[in-house]
């Protein structure tokens, strides 16, 4: 036996010793999904459990080293833990943009110190982030943004608003674009991370067409950030965004991909509709729909596996994640349209304990979204042709 | 094992792209065709195949082949479709191969191919869409079997030197079992091939076999059985099919997106239009998943996983769906050369079109996959 055989049949072990069995139904909505952080409230004893134990092995953020609270594995053993984990259909322990967004760029760019500090906080669920990115003035134009970051010797001051926070009102810190110098577009941006409970910052949600209120606006009025609490260089923030934005596209991407334990699509569609006598979806027409969507999703989900294979060995081309990210979000938006189709009236009840709070019908909105939250669809496509087909500008 | 080719199969790729490239461009397929070549491919080239070891890529290492896998043969199959050279890899090389793989049948047939002198054509399809119904029959007589029926969109069935024919020995058309496989040389009394030229201008023959003898030692495998080395040539042909595919589809995206970056209109490049620029972005996207796709079947063949069949299924359909869209879009941005005979992008709408068609086109194989899901 290898050295990836052993810890494959050490991982299957210790998952099926450890990860309890109401961690391995799919989520039922998003109270059921784990965000850690200061005002986190478990929903149930297994979710804390599943956490903990987790954490503790350092698998919330496997790959990252054991120094800030990683599992230090290997690529090779990251993509084994992951596949035993779907084998058995755990979920998520922990959810966070600290883990998909910040965590890498930190990785990258940030102090020891701030290594240290942030990134084992993360990985133990402890602290809960939010992105301060988008402006009411920049939006897929986001270089154009105007937060101002005053120099004040040992700290900032921050004025300004941002906007489609994702969690600013439940998030304890930010990581945030501020603009520190007036005459360079790019170049006059810097990246700063502050507690969301410093004087000065306020949050107020944005009502959705889904219902829901993700989002929030964010008010910074005379917020002091000590200077220590910049990542890299001051006026070079466009960098670590940029990088930081790729993986953003990778976790959005995701979104295309089947989620585990069963299929909501196939199965709603056979409930409504029904089988005919051959055994096949009594309505033809829906049926090719979700049979042609399924090739996409499936040949996606090859894609995914590829694009997380060659990103961990460097193969990647930089530009990919913008290729993930409008191709995933594209398909997510199907998704949802046929499950829409396939559910019928049943898919329309807004409020009703049977159709869980309206989760198809509020989902359904909510990935009309994703092909404009992190780059809209049109952005990606121009990052493709300029940067991957170096198509003239 | 992860997604992408390792360094072997990337050196691999080097050497065939380099090797197909420079002996069989498109103007070797386009030579062959004003030439009204009655083969439909070179047999020279075939032999040159054979010495630099590809016509055994999937031969076992102790049978005289080189004991690769559908990855490597997959690989080449690429360029051969990024080239659209005219070759029987496909039949020969892998689902031949496939088929004969294990049986008492490889010893005979498998050093004939290895040294580039044996063709090999699949007599499988008896309707213009590819079914999984076998109607031919195959009775017992004298010591062996008496064939009759008729098979469509054979490749290469008028030239090949060995013909692998599904036919029924038992049961009624639409059952799985009752089906045999056989190994039927060329030439055997009462087997007409009757070769017609395709959109592609590639051959491929109607047989008509009217009560064709043959021994009972042309059975591949077990008679009755024939399902299990049939199913192995399809998942072989099926793969085989996506990597060419994967070529054309590729082949004709890098020469349309070339075309954006030389081609003035408005006295500006073609390519800083927005609108063809999102479309060629999109274009890219779905050739990168199909890509991704074909890499997954071809592993999962490789480990004899049980999911290896669902991948294949969603293999062939997706390489269809991103290729017809990159042919059609060469066309349509290339614009009235693109129309022309002289032009070359032509030829990859005509060769997707073909390849689209063989061992089951998209919809046959999303159907395939919601039978599997139940629905």
């Amino acid at each position: 036996m290898t050295d990836l055989d052993t810890f494959r049949t050490e991982t299957r072990a210790w998952l099926a010793e450890n990860c309890p069995p109401e961690m391995r139904k799919p989520v039922r909505s998003e109270d059921d999904v784990c965000w850690g952080g200061r005002q986190f409230k478990p929903s149930s004893p297994a979710q804390k459990e599943w956490l903990d134990k987790m954490a503790a092995k350092g698998w919330t953020v496997p790959d990252w080293p054991k120094a800030y609270g990683g599992g230090g594995l290997s690529p090779a053993e990251t993509k084994i833990l992951r596949e035993e984990m779907a084998a058995i259909k755990a979920r998520n322990p922990l959810n966070s943009f600290g883990i998909s967004m910040l965590g890498p760029a930190l990785l990258k760019y940030g102090t020891e110190e701030q290594k240290l500090d942030h990134l084992t906080k993360i990985a133990r669920g402890e602290i809960r982030w939010c992105q301060g990115y988008s402006e009411p003035n920049a939006g897929s134009d986001l270089a154009g943004l105007a937060t101002s970051a005053e120099d004040k010797s040992d700290h900032y001051l921050v004025n300004g608003q941002k906007v489609w926070t994702s969690y600013a009102d439940k998030a304890d810190w930010i990581f945030c674009l501020v603009r520190t110098d007036k005459t360079s577009k790019q170049g006059g941006i810097s990246f700063v991370l502050f507690d969301m409970a410093s004087p000065g910052v306020s949050t107020k949600p944005i009502l959705l067409i889904s219902g829901n209120s993700p989002f929030c606006e964010t008010f910074f009025d005379n917020v002091k950030v000590p200077k220590v609490n910049r990542v890299y260089e001051e006026n070079k923030g466009w960098d670590v965004a940029k990088y930081l934005l790729g993986h953003e596209r990778e976790m959005i991407s995701g979104m295309g991909l089947a989620s585990s334990g069963g299929n909501p699509l196939i199965d709603g569609a056979i409930a409504t509709v029904g089988l005919g006598h051959d055994g096949r979806l009594a309505d033809p027409l829906l049926r090719a729909s979700i049979a042609m969507f399924e090739v996409r999703a499936k040949a996606f989900g090859a894609m995914s596996e590829r694009f997380i294979d060659e990103l961990k060995a460097g193969k990647a081309h930089p530009a990919q994640p913008s290729m993930m990210k409008y191709y995933g979000t594209e398909l997510n938006k199907s998704r949802y349209e046929l499950m829409m189709a396939a559910g019928g009236s049943d898919a329309l009840e807004w409020d009703s304990e049977r159709s869980r709070g309206g989760a198809i019908p509020r989902s359904w909105l909510r990935t009309k979204a994703n092909s404009i939250e992190g780059g809209t669809s049109e952005i990606q496509l121009n990052i493709i042709a300029k940067r991957i087909l170096e198509l003239p500008a | 094992m992860p997604l992408y080719l390792d360094d072997d199969q990337t050196a691999l790729q080097d050497t065939i792209r380099d090797f197909v490239a420079e002996h069989a461009p498109v103007s070797h397929m386009r030579a062959l065709r004003d030439a009204d070549d009655k083969t439909g491919f070179s047999r020279d080239l075939w032999k040159q195949f054979a010495e630099m070891g590809f016509t055994g890529i999937l031969v076992g290492e102790d049978q005289g082949g080189l004991g690769l896998g559908h990855v490597e043969a997959g690989v080449v199959l690429e360029e051969i479709g990024r080239n659209l050279s005219p070759s029987p890899f496909l039949s020969t090389a892998v689902a031949a191969v496939e088929a004969l793989k294990g049986t008492g049948q490889a010893e005979r047939w498998f050093p004939g191919i290895i040294a580039g002198e044996t063709v090999a054509a699949l007599a499988i399809d008896e309707g213009a869409k590819h079914r999984d119904t076998v109607a031919m029959k195959a009775e017992r007589s004298g010591n062996g079997f008496k064939l009759t029926g008729a098979k469509r969109f054979v490749t290469h069935g008028h030239t090949a030197d060995l013909i692998i024919v599904a036919a029924r020995t038992g049961g009624s058309d639409n059952d799985t079992d009752g089906i045999t496989l056989f190994a039927v040389p060329k030439d055997t009394a009462g087997l007409t091939a009757n070769a017609e030229r395709l959109a592609d201008s590639s051959l491929a023959a109607r047989l008509e076999f009217e009560g064709v003898e043959v021994d009972a030692d042309a059975v591949i495998g077990e008679v009755d059985a024939g399902r299990t080395p049939l199913d192995r040539l399809l998942r072989a042909g099926r793969t085989g099919a996506s990597a060419e595919l994967l070529g054309v589809g590729g082949g004709a995206m890098n020469m349309t997106v070339g075309y954006m970056k030389q081609r003035k209109q408005f006295g500006t490049l073609i390519g800083s239009f927005q609108a063809l620029q999102h479309r060629a972005a999109h274009l890219y996207s779905e050739m990168e998943v199909a890509r991704a796709a074909v890499l997954k079947a071809q592993q999962l063949l490789d480990q004899g996983s049980e999911r290896a069949d669902e991948a294949v299924s969603v293999a062939k359909a997706m390489t269809t769906l991103a290729t017809t869209l990159s042919v059609q879009e060469g066309i349509q941005m290339h614009g009235g050369i693109g129309m022309t005979d002289e032009y070359d992008i032509g030829f990859y709408m005509k060769r997707a079109r073909v390849l689209a068609e063989m061992f089951g086109d998209a919809n046959f194989h999303a159907d395939r996959l919601a039978i599997a899901a139940g629905y």
